[in-house]
């Protein structure tokens, strides 16, 4: 929640916990904690071309090379958006960490990283800083259609929790049609 | 098939709606035997509890026949079970020490952000509770949805009527932690304040508890006299 008014409510905890992000800050982390070994859940999050099966607004991910891929993602009112992503450092079982190529509908940047949490399995950050399309009138028409990036990103870490821990992904659809029409409206 | 589904205060209506079948590898569907209503269904009823959609089918103490089952459930067609209300994954931390409601996958990603405000952490999913319990379809149909079917429901055998099982569903269980919970020893005696359903319960398990005598209080003098 952002307050443009004063007084400054602004806290400085760091990103991944702050309730309270500064003014337009377009920088967002999030974290989970996964009941899985950190190499087995650093192996399933490399494999990039299985982010559309967690990420929902993700289109589909196109392997170029082992350090390039490009992203094909839904954005607000059904607009498409694209960049190349390019891995700048990968440290195994640690961090991934990306910048988005020259030419990006969004340009973004960010690192994910693999801490080892004993019994509780793996904590999994994400820190993404990124460009809304249109600027801040865009970020707005983002938040209207649920794709405001933190919450995006929270409920993506979310299912691939889900996909790590279950199995499989929940849902409350009740039979496969209304799942499909579900697929279909996101 | 028929279902009881919420459309507003004071207005739920049994209606024909879709058929439930198998969306998930771990889902079984139940052929619903019997089917309870809960007091916390008159908090939905009277509209206490927000995220309601029109259409929604309330129900989350009911039991059953399998017939069908996922490739990932160990369920098998013709079995008999219980189901409890809560939809819990089996196997995040919460889950791996019994804390079955605190589970971390029980509700799709998209209904954990109210409990997330609201608990701290997201929780067990529901059956026909609302949107921020999961907005489950739930048991007061004449089929169930059951997700991680290898997790909840329990096998009972053929031979019991089922008023004898229906309450393993939740509000045996409600009543049975409420006297877990006293760390009662041989020769107590225990209060139970309310006799409804719930208390009944309550002043069975804490004489199956060791409970020596149980002073039963209500507002109802009708309840006073029920014999248990």
């Amino acid at each position: 929640m952002t307050h443009h008014n004063s007084p400054d409510f602004s806290d400085d905890a760091p990103v991944a916990t702050s309730k309270r992000a500064k003014g337009n800050r377009e920088l967002l982390a999030t974290s989970v904690t996964i009941n899985r070994p950190v190499s087995e859940v650093f192996d399933a999050f490399r494999d990039f071309a299985q982010f559309p099966s967690f990420m929902e607004n993700v289109e589909r991910i196109d392997i170029l090379d082992p350090k390039r891929s490009r992203w094909v993602v839904k954005g607000p009112g059904g607009a498409e958006v694209s960049w190349l992503a390019r891995i700048t450092e990968e440290i195994e079982n640690e961090s991934l960490t990306w910048q988005s190529e020259e030419g990006a509908d969004v340009a973004n940047s960010g690192r994910v990283t693999f801490r080892d949490a004993g019994a509780r399995g793996t904590v999994v950050t994400a820190m993404i800083a990124y460009a809304p399309p249109g600027g801040v009138v865009g970020k707005l028409i983002a938040k209207l259609f649920q794709r405001e990036p933190s919450v995006q990103t929270r409920r993506d870490l979310a299912r691939f929790r889900q996909r790590l821990e279950t199995g499989e992904i929940a849902t409350a659809a009740r039979n496969r049609a209304i799942f499909a029409a579900e697929v279909e409206s996101n | 098939m028929r279902a009881l589904t919420w459309h507003g205060k004071h207005d739920v209506r049994v209606e024909t709606v879709d058929d439930p079948d198998i969306v998930n590898p771990r889902d079984a569907i139940i052929k619903v035997s019997s089917t309870a209503i809960c007091g916390s269904d008159l908090h939905l009823y009277d509209h206490y509890i927000p995220t309601m959609k029109a259409g929604d089918i309330l129900g989350h103490e009911f039991m059953g026949e399998v017939v069908d089952a996922g490739p990932g459930s160990n369920l098998k067609i013709g079995q008999r079970v219980v189901v409890p209300f809560t939809i819990s994954c089996g196997s995040c931390y919460h889950c791996g020490k019994k804390q079955f409601s605190a589970c971390d996958n029980g509700l799709p990603a998209d209904n954990q952000d109210i409990a997330r405000e609201l608990y701290g952490q997201p929780m067990a999913g529901l059956f026909g509770y609302s949107h921020m319990t999961g907005g489950y379809s739930g048991g007061q149909a004449e089929y169930v949805r059951v997700p991680f079917s290898d997790v909840g429901p329990i096998v009972v055998p053929d031979g019991i009527d089922d008023d004898k099982l229906l309450f393993l569903s939740d509000i045996l269980p409600t009543g049975w932690m409420a006297a877990e919970n006293c760390d009662i020893e041989p020769g107590d005696i225990v209060a139970v304040w309310g006799c409804g359903p719930v208390g009944l319960f309550a002043i069975q398990s804490a004489f199956l508890l060791g409970a020596e005598r149980v002073i039963a209080l209500d507002h109802f003098p009708a309840r006073g006299k029920r014999n248990i």
